[in-house]
C-alpha cells in the first residue's frame, strides 16, 4: 500500500478521486464548477467569523476542516506527523496573503480552475495559463537559489495548533453561536455561500481527501513546478485525473439528471467573470505565491496536518488576504448579464503589489550555500 | 565524500539540491539527509532517474540516503 501511494500511481488515483468527489459535491449542493476550491471555502470561512461582510460568501466549510483533519490522521497512522517550523514564517503569512488576493482576482484556486474547465468555462484556461508562467517564473528563481530557509523541529504542541483550530471551526460550524446583537457566525442566505452540501458530508469528503493528498502529495502547483524545473511528471498525473474525472463526472450528471453539468462558452458561466487579463493576471500572482511558499493551497492545508507550522500560517494568510479581499473590494466581481465583470482599480493595483512583492523576494531571498560540504 | 544536508528545506529544494549534486560529480558516493519522507521519496525518485543505487537509513527523525553510481 505504502509503494502504491508513492508510485505514479498515487497522485493520479488521488486526483482521479478528488475529481469525482469534488463534481459529486456540486449534486449535494455546492456551488457550480465549485465542488471543493481551497481559495474560495477559505474565504467563505473568513466571511462566516465577520472577516469580511459580503453577504453572499459566509459559511464555514467543512471540507477545509476535513483536509486538515483527514491529513493528520494519515499522517499520525504512517507515522509522518512532524511539528515544525520557523523557515521564515512572515514571509509565508504575506505569501498567503497575495496568494488569495491573485486567486480570488480570478475567483478560483488552482483547483476550481480544473473544476471550472471540467464544466466548460473557458475563462479557466486564461487562468491555468497565468499559473503555468507565475510558477515559471517561480522555478527561475529557484534555480537560481531561492529558499526561504531551513524549518527546524518544532514541541509537538505546535504542530498541533491547526488542526486544534480546525475542530474549533468546526464546533462553531455546529453550534452557530451568536455572539450579541448582529454578532452571529455569518452564514449566506443566498448566493454560493448558501449553496452547501450537508456538513457532515462535506466534512467526510474533505477527510477522505486529506488522508488521500497527505499519502500522496498531491500537488496542483508541485505538478506544474516538477515539470518545468526538472521534467518531473509525477505529480502532474494527479492534475490531469482530476481534469478527466471531474469532467466524466459531469457527463454522467447531466445524463442521469437532465441538468446541464458542462456547457462549453466564456460566459454565463457561474460565479466567474470574462475578463482575461486579469483571469491571467491573478492566477500568475497566485501560481508565483504558492510556487515561493513550496506548495499549492491544497498543499498547505494537508501539510500544515502533518505539523507544518509554516503552512499553517500560509493558509492563515491567505484567510486574511480573503477578508481584505472583499473589505476592499479586491476580488474579481462575476459578469452580470453582458456586463463583463473582473477586479476593481483596486484588485488591479493589489496584484501589482503582489507581483512586485512576490519578485523582491524572489530576487531577495537567497542564503548563503552552506547545504552541499565535501 | 559529498553530503547534501537538505534537512528543514521545503520542497522541491531537496530534490533539487540532490539532482544538482549528482549531475556535478556524475559518480561516486552521495550523501544526502532529509527530515520528512515526501524530500525522501522525491531523493529517491531523482536519484532512480538519474540512474543512481539508492540505500536509506533512518536515524532519529534524520533520513540518511547514500546514493552510488
Amino acid at each position: 500500500m505504502q509503494r502504491f501511494f508513492a508510485s505514479r500511481w498515487g497522485p493520479i488515483t488521488a486526483g482521479a478521486i478528488i475529481g469525482i468527489l469534488a463534481a459529486l459535491l456540486v449534486l449535494w449542493g455546492n456551488p457550480k464548477n465549485m465542488g471543493v476550491c481551497v481559495a474560495c471555502f477559505e474565504r467563505d470561512i473568513a466571511g462566516a467569523l465577520g472577516l469580511h461582510r459580503n453577504p453572499v460568501v459566509q459559511y464555514i466549510r467543512p471540507e477545509i476542516i476535513g483536509f486538515v483533519l483527514g491529513s493528520l490522521v494519515a499522517a499520525l497512522l504512517f507515522r509522518e506527523f512532524r511539528p515544525r517550523g520557523g523557515s521564515a514564517p512572515i514571509i509565508r503569512f504575506l505569501l498567503g496573503m497575495f496568494a488569495m488576493i491573485g486567486a480570488l482576482v480570478f475567483l478560483g484556486c488552482p483547483w476550481r480552475a480544473l473544476l471550472r474547465l471540467a464544466g466548460g468555462d473557458l475563462n479557466a484556461l486564461l487562468a491555468l495559463a497565468g499559473l503555468v508562467v507565475g510558477i515559471g517564473v517561480g522555478v527561475l528563481f529557484m534555480r537560481a537559489g531561492y529558499t526561504l530557509g531551513r524549518s527546524t523541529p518544532a514541541p509537538a504542541v505546535a504542530g498541533w495548533i491547526m488542526p486544534a483550530l480546525m475542530v474549533g471551526l468546526l464546533l462553531l460550524a455546529i453550534f452557530r453561536p451568536v455572539f450579541g446583537q448582529d454578532l452571529p457566525i455569518f452564514a449566506s442566505e443566498k448566493g454560493p455561500g448558501s449553496q452547501h452540501a450537508a456538513l457532515w458530508l462535506s466534512l467526510v469528503v474533505g477527510m477522505v481527501i486529506g488522508f488521500l493528498a497527505q499519502r500522496t502529495r498531491f500537488c496542483t502547483m508541485g505538478a506544474i513546478r516538477d515539470v518545468l524545473l526538472m521534467g518531473d511528471t509525477h505529480l502532474l498525473g494527479g492534475v490531469v485525473a482530476l481534469l478527466l474525472t471531474a469532467f466524466l463526472t459531469n457527463g454522467v450528471l447531466t445524463w442521469a439528471t437532465g441538468t446541464p453539468y458542462v456547457n462549453f462558452s466564456f460566459t454565463g458561466q457561474p460565479v466567474a467573470h470574462s475578463n482575461h487579463l486579469w483571469n491571467f493576471a491573478g492566477m500568475a500572482l497566485a501560481g508565483l505565491s504558492f510556487a515561493l511558499a513550496g506548495g499549492c493551497p491544497g498543499r498547505q492545508l494537508f501539510m500544515a496536518g502533518e505539523g507544518d507550522g509554516d503552512a499553517a500560517l500560509f493558509v492563515l494568510g491567505m484567510i486574511v488576504g480573503a477578508g481584505f479581499s472583499h473589505n476592499f473590494s479586491l476580488a474579481g466581481v462575476p459578469d452580470a448579464g453582458n456586463v463583463v465583470g473582473g477586479p476593481s482599480i483596486y484588485g488591479q493595483i493589489a496584484v501589482g503589489i503582489g507581483l512586485a512583492f512576490c519578485l523582491i523576494l524572489g530576487f531577495a531571498a537567497r542564503m548563503r550555500r552552506q547545504e552541499v560540504k565535501r | 565524500m559529498i553530503t547534501v544536508d537538505a534537512r528543514g528545506r521545503s520542497c522541491p529544494e531537496p530534490a533539487l539540491l540532490t539532482r544538482n549534486a549528482l549531475r556535478q560529480a556524475g559518480r561516486g558516493e552521495i550523501h544526502v539527509l532529509v527530515d520528512t519522507e515526501t524530500a525522501r521519496d522525491n531523493c529517491i525518485r531523482v536519484a532512480g532517474r538519474e540512474g543512481w543505487q539508492v540505500q536509506v537509513l533512518e536515524e532519529e527523525g534524520t533520513y540518511h540516503l547514500v546514493l552510488t553510481k
